[in-house]
């Protein structure tokens, strides 16, 4: 039988904020364990939760880039539940209103554009961390991270194959990049995915049981997370049984999923409205405040990308999917330099050089203005594109700039008349056969020429000058 | 015979009679000689308080010495909130009411005893000692503040604070013949009182009279960055209108008042105060809180639902007991069975119940529709009155175990005082007289943050109380 595969998303991402959701503590999980903690967020009897405005305008950001509807008038609630690393036994969330709802974000799958739905988008609090010996013997936990602001973000279920899901996921996180509300980082954590997916007989309307997978620490995993519980599914269905209700887990080392609990020990989280927080309004002048600071978004600068600079697709997309990547690019271009040749180096040289060595594109080792001097340096012909790689090389290494290094290695092309006359004269002279076989109507034998120049000048001759040069002093003989 | 007012010892102090560590070491005396009978306190911290006596300096109240209720957080000072739980709990900060106490210059002596995380409404749910009402060894003080109340009664300290949640000032307050305030929710910070019930706890005084509640007032009241429920309104200064008197002041006197089990000679005795007032100037009228029979049953559904989820923090992972146990569910179930008494697990498993889903909607999400209710009840009102007047409580104070059997019995011992909460505006306390030599008190409620016109009223009416008081049994002698 077929099946149509039904994919949803919850996206959790840590908003980088100073401080932290509810208290004064510095928001940073990676200090040394319990730190950056306080009553508050320790949960001391006593304490009461402040709401840090700054988390509430990261989270509007990201509503508004994602098309949301803003509930001007939201609310926060308590998520009931016992747990170590819970300091206060609940979690403060917002549950019946969250701060925007009905957004959406458009993907490209083969070509087509498609529209993923989003239910809702809210705030709430990060749970601290807990380290469990391997032997059983104890827990340790660390608070550091209680208190961070997150925000939750739970699509429709919309997505048909581990593909699309991916695609929503990676254009997710390039629009959170764009709005500045967090660094998205996948494998640390400030970017956590879970899915949930079923199958059902295509045709038919019903949803089949879903499970529900945690732990996926990366774009690849998601993927392939995905494919396998499809794959899992799919085999289910095919031989009679039916898909428990669970929540899975994605195990790296297996590339499989592996049960956690199912079902039936959900919890009654028993939310209702937290009493020590007032309601929160946002006026219309905060809403237009971040509207009209949003900056361009992802899909948008793409679009301008292929009709303003007519840059092809493909360029496109990979020059906007991160921020910083689009805005490197954009300090290239404003060097005067030609955008597809911009997009050549940025694409294959620049960011190929980033992914062997581990590096963000903040912290690119060449500058944008000293990239575009070398573009501009092999379209004026003062060096050939092969004598540019190099330059390029010792660029990333030094951080020095083209025309440095060119004056410092001797590269510039002799394109001097004065200097390549003697030369050439020479060369003629001193090869009767091949001149006489030009002249003879055979083209090819001024290659042979040119090589005998650029052999003499140690390669920096200008090869298009020489040749040209050539013909003109051997039609003249 | 009461002691000295915090009137009196500020004016003391200014004339350069005496000093500020002179009136310390009276109220450490105090304790020394009553206390091994009242036990009113949990907590005496006397090097902490001599020293801070020896250095007062200029402030509002300036050389007072005071006591708080032992749920409300004392920077390296044990607060206990009455609970096995929290026996050796040290906090880490302060309240912000023991910060401004402090910057005004008033000494904390100790901590007072209560009801266990303040559910109760006589100080026996208390897991550590049951104080006495000072009029009577064999009576209860009221509750939850009963330490507090007691401790103001019996001349030990001139002011004390408690927290009312559903009327543990004003009932203790009336129990033990003192003046006690419930102030206007938010009026006060909440912040380092440890909850039981968020929407409605609010801090306030014990005092021997409304002036020195006002003065008490001007030290504690105002907006709290750290507590983002406290009000934000302008300060005010609340000894401003107490010699205005009553005369035009409209009393409002509820007319479909639950009276059973309201005791005559306690009526009389708040019939007579209005009286009085009447004969001061006031002007009395009518009105009805139709809602007000639903109120209990709204209160203890709300208050243990918040309670429930309050109380999950203290799970024996970060502070306070923990329990051996094998594993991590285990030290859990342990470290709150062994940690809470009777009455606080009785109000977690009914909170429990009420927020579970499946019985969310017919009673948490009902109570806070009569909650509603109820508070639109008192805006009508006081657009017909000023102030209502009416029994602070049923009774008077009633023998230790009387009613620690029957939770119901004891939970209408605070219909008169809950609706204030639910509906978050003021209610004082103030003593009218003594049946069977047990003090009782009279209820005055005004609308939110109308606390100066409560003040006036009792002033008012303290001027005009001419009964014998009757010397208390455990009290500090003239
Ligand atoms: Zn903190």
């Amino acid at each position: 039988m077929n099946y149509e595969t039904i994919i949803g998303l919850e996206v959790h991402v840590e908003l980088k904020t100073n401080t932290k959701i509810f208290c004064g503590c510095k928001n940073d999980s990676k200090s040394e364990p319990n730190t950056n903690v306080c009553p508050v967020c320790m949960g001391h009897p006593g304490a009461l939760p402040v709401l840090n405005r700054e988390a509430v305008d990261l989270a509007l950001r990201a509503a508004t880039a994602l098309n949301c509807t803003i509930n001007q008038q939201s609310k926060f609630d308590r998520k009931n539940y016992f747990y170590p690393d819970s300091p206060k036994g609940y979690q403060i969330s917002q549950f019946d209103k969250p701060i925007g709802e009905h957004g959406y974000i458009e993907i490209e799958v083969g070509g087509e554009k498609k529209r993923i739905g989003i239910t809702r988008l809210h705030l709430e609090e990060d749970a601290g961390k807990s380290t469990h010996a391997p032997d059983g013997s104890h827990t340790l936990v660390d608070f550091n991270r209680t208190g961070v602001p997150l925000i939750e973000i739970v699509s429709e279920p919309d997505m048909r194959t581990p593909e699309e899901a991916r695609l929503y996921l990676e254009a997710l996180k390039s629009i959170m990049q764009y709005c500045d509300v967090s660094d998205c980082k996948m494998e640390e954590g400030s970017l956590r995915c879970d899915a949930n997916v079923s199958l059902r007989p295509v045709g038919e309307s019903k949803f089949g049981n879903k499970a529900e997978l945690k732990n996926m620490n990366s774009f690849r995993n998601v993927q392939r997370g995905l494919e396998y519980e499809v794959e899992r599914q799919t085999k289910v269905y095919n031989d009679g049984g039916d898909v428990a209700q669970e929540t899975r887990r994605f195990d790296e080392a297996t590339q499989t999923t592996i049960s956690m609990r199912s079902k039936e020990e959900a919890h009654d989280y028993r939310y209702f409205p937290e009493p020590d927080l007032v309601d929160l309004a946002i006026d219309d002048a905060w809403l237009d405040r971040v509207r009209t600071t949003l900056p361009e978004l992802p899909l948008a600068k793409r679009l301008r990308y292929e009709a303003q600079l007519g840059l092809p697709a493909y360029d496109a997309g990979v020059l906007t999917a991160d921020p910083l990547v689009a805005s490197y690019y954009e300090q290239v271009l404003a060097t005067n330099v030609d955008a597809k040749a911009a997009s050549n180096w940025v694409m294959s040289d620049v960011l190929g050089g980033l992914n062997n060595e581990g590096k963000s594109p903040a912290e690119c080792p060449i500058s944008p203005e000293h990239l575009g001097g070398l573009i501009a340096e092999v379209s004026s012909g003062k060096i050939s594109s092969k004598q540019a790689r190099e330059v390029f090389k010792t660029m990333w290494e030094t951080g020095k700039s083209a025309k440095e290094i060119i004056k410092e290695q001797g590269m510039e092309q002799i394109s001097d008349v004065s200097v390549l006359g003697p030369i050439l004269d020479e060369v003629i002279a001193n090869n009767e056969k091949s001149v006489a076989d030009f002249k003879g109507g055979k083209d090819r034998a001024i290659a042979a020429l040119v090589g005998q120049v650029m052999k003499a000048t140690k390669g920096k001759a200008n090869p298009a000058l020489v040749n040209q040069l050539l013909i003109e002093k051997i039609q003249a003989l | 015979m009461k002691l000295h007012s915090v009137t009196e010892i500020l004016t003391s102090i200014e004339k350069g009679e005496t000093t500020a560590l002179d009136w310390t070491k009276a109220s450490l005396d105090a304790v020394r000689q009553v206390d091994s009978e009242l036990e009113a306190f949990l907590t005496v911290d006397e090097d902490s308080a001599l020293d801070r006596a020896a250095k007062a300096e200029t402030g509002l109240l300036n050389g007072v010495p005071y006591a708080l209720k032992d749920n409300i957080c004392t920077e390296g000072v044990r607060t206990t909130a009455a609970s096995r739980i929290l026996e050796n709990y040290i906090p880490p900060y302060s309240a912000t009411v023991a910060n401004k106490l402090q910057a005004a210059g008033g000494v904390l002596i100790g901590k007072t005893n209560l009801d266990e995380f303040a559910m109760g409404s006589t100080t026996e749910t208390s897991a550590f000692k049951k104080t006495k009402n000072p009029y009577s060894k064999g009576c209860v003080p009221g509750g939850s503040s009963g330490g507090s109340a007691a401790a103001v009664a019996a001349g030990i300290v001139p002011f004390a604070l408690g927290s009312d949640t559903g009327g543990s000032i004003r009932q203790p307050a009336a129990f033990c013949g003192v003046f006690g305030l419930k102030p206007t929710y938010g009026r006060v910070s909440r912040y380092g009182l440890i909850a039981f019930a968020s929407s409605l706890d609010q801090i306030g005084p014990f005092t021997n009279t409304a002036q020195d509640a006002a003065l008490v007032m001007n030290a504690i009241c105002g907006h709290d960055a750290y507590d983002s429920t406290s009000a934000k309104v302008e300060a005010e200064d609340f000894t401003r209108d107490l010699d205005l008197g009553v005369k035009g002041l409209r009393i409002g006197i509820v007319r479909n008042l639950p009276e059973e089990g309201l005791n005559k000679a306690l009526k009389q005795a708040v019939d007579e105060a209005i009286r009085k007032l009447e004969g001061a100037g006031a002007q009395v009228v009518d009105v009805e809180l139709p809602h007000s029979q639903y109120a209990v049953a709204t209160y203890y559904l709300i208050a243990p639902a918040e309670a429930s989820s309050n109380l999950s923090r203290y799970d024996g992972v970060r502070f306070g007991r923990r329990a051996e146990a094998s594993s991590m569910i285990d030290m859990f179930e342990q470290s709150r069975s062994q940690g809470f008494g009777m009455e606080v697990k009785r109000r977690i498993i009914i909170g429990t119940y009420a927020l579970s889903s499946g019985y969310y909607d017919a009673y948490y999400k009902r109570a806070q529709q009569m909650r509603t209710l109820i508070r639109q009840d008192y805006e009508k009102a006081f657009e017909q009155c000023d102030v209502i007047i009416m029994p602070t409580t049923p009774t008077t104070a009633f023998p230790f175990g009387d009613k620690a059997d029957d939770p119901l019995a004891m939970y209408l011992n605070d219909i008169y005082t809950i609706p204030a909460n639910l509906a978050g505006i003021p209610g004082a306390s103030v003593p009218c007289g003594f049946v069977d030599g047990l003090p009782v008190g009279f209820q005055v409620l005004a609308k939110p943050f109308a606390e100066s016109t409560i003040l006036r009223v009792s002033h008012a009416y303290e001027q005009l109380r001419d009964f014998s008081w009757p010397t208390p049994e455990l009290g500090v002698a003239e």
